[in-house]
């Protein structure tokens, strides 16, 4: 059981913050000889698996490391083409590390924007009056719980789907930020949260619920 | 004399002369800063309003007040929650106007001006201008456009001290979706 991350988004529907506790980070790292038996393909400046699943590597994950080396979206880090690299045998054996590809901060941001604007159609489409936005999105690997305040400020919680307390994890988000955000004189509103104290305060809360919830049902 | 800082939760106390103290201080230097009342008083509500943006967040994230509906609501809500969550004193609503848009906000005691008294030559200082300055700040963030001022004030001669506040518009920009 766990809390997968946290976002909160400002009154524009900016990101102003990002927290990732706990994502489950599928890997595999094998070594390969020539010729390679899995179809890639470069999908979103990424080189990801487009056909042939072995050993744990599926359709859609991505290349994340070759030879121990992080790669730098469809380039190795030196600078060459992975897919060029990978056709020359004389580069052979090599050991490729493949995963779910992570979301960059840019991605995050623009679901963050997007979520902002669902929210508000969510509320459009209620056929009673004065409804709410979106207060959570299930699917079946994750539940996401959102929180806006009576000032446009929403704390988001993507946590697993059996995670109980998260109403109240939310509340504690919200008087973390007016304590450990708000009362810095150097925060300015609405930009991104670059606070230490914060962070920690947001960690602590989150193990608490987390151990908390093991324990059976909290209100 | 100590009131409870705003820490419901772990219910410090703080001492409420250093308080008054720290306001006397900050409010002291400014005029030495600004030498012109009318100046002193601009500052002390803008300082006002940047506490106030903050300070309604608090507010809402340890009282569990949703949104109001109506003047009315507001008053009541600032009168017997808010003043007493973080000044400790609770004012009383009246003289309310025939179209319900303005109010008065009438304190008995106003922990801010303890000890004080206004030499001559501060005639038109506003001493308590850093609350009508948090007022307005923290209802612009509830989408409320207020005008706070002080109609009566115990430094100045009168018997008690009187904020009122007429409420002038709603903001509709940036609303948060679901409120229309």
């Amino acid at each position: 059981m766990a809390i997968f991350s946290v976002y909160v988004v400002n009154k524009a529907g900016g990101l102003i913050y990002q927290y990732d506790n706990h994502v489950p980070r599928t890997e595999v790292e094998k070594t390969f000889s020539f010729p390679l038996d899995l179809v890639l393909k470069i999908h979103d400046e990424k080189v990801v698996v487009s056909f042939g699943q072995r050993d744990g590597i599926r359709v859609g994950h991505a290349v994340l490391s070759i030879n121990g080396v992080d790669v730098n979206g469809k380039n190795t880090s030196e600078g060459k083409e992975i897919l060029e690299y990978l056709k020359d045998p004389a580069n052979y054996p090599v050991s490729i590390k493949f995963g779910r590809a992570r979301l960059s901060s840019n991605e995050k941001l623009m679901l963050a924007s997007m979520f902002h604007s669902l929210f508000a159609i969510g509320s459009q489409l209620s056929p009673e009056v004065g409804s709410s936005g979106i207060e959570m999105l299930e699917t079946d690997a994750f539940k996401l719980h959102c929180f806006q305040t009576l000032t446009g400020i929403k704390f988001i919680v993507l946590a697993d789907p059996r995670q109980t307390g998260i109403d109240a994890l939310l509340r504690k988000i919200y008087e973390i930020y007016s304590d450990f955000a708000l009362k810095n004189p150097f925060y300015s509103l609405e930009m991104p949260i670059r606070c230490e104290l914060f962070d920690q305060n947001l960690k602590g809360s989150l193990e608490v619920a987390e151990k908390a919830a093991t324990f059976g049902p909290v209100s | 004399m100590s009131r409870q800082s705003n820490r419901t939760s772990d219910s410090k106390k703080m001492n409420s002369e250093l308080f008054t103290l720290t306001y006397g201080a900050l409010v002291t230097q400014l005029c030495k800063d600004y030498e012109n009342d009318e100046e002193v008083n601009k500052q002390l509500d803008k300082m006002g309003y940047n506490i106030g943006v903050r300070l309604i967040e608090d507010f809402l994230a340890r009282s569990s007040v949703g949104r109001c509906h109506d003047f009315r609501e507001t008053a009541d809500v600032i009168a017997k929650v808010a003043f007493k969550m973080y000044l400790g004193v609770t004012p009383s609503v009246t003289n309310w106007s025939p179209a319900g848009d303005e109010f008065s906000l009438i304190l008995e005691s106003n922990p801010l001006v303890d000890f004080v008294e206004l030499p001559d030559n501060h005639n038109n200082l506003v001493y308590s201008s850093l609350l009508c300055g948090v007022l307005r700040g923290s209802l612009e963030m509830v989408q409320m456009a207020v005008d706070v001022r002080f109609a009566q004030d115990t430094l100045r001669g009168d018997n008690v001290t009187e904020i009122r506040m007429k409420f002038i518009k709603r903001i509709e920009e940036n609303l948060p979706a679901g409120d229309e």
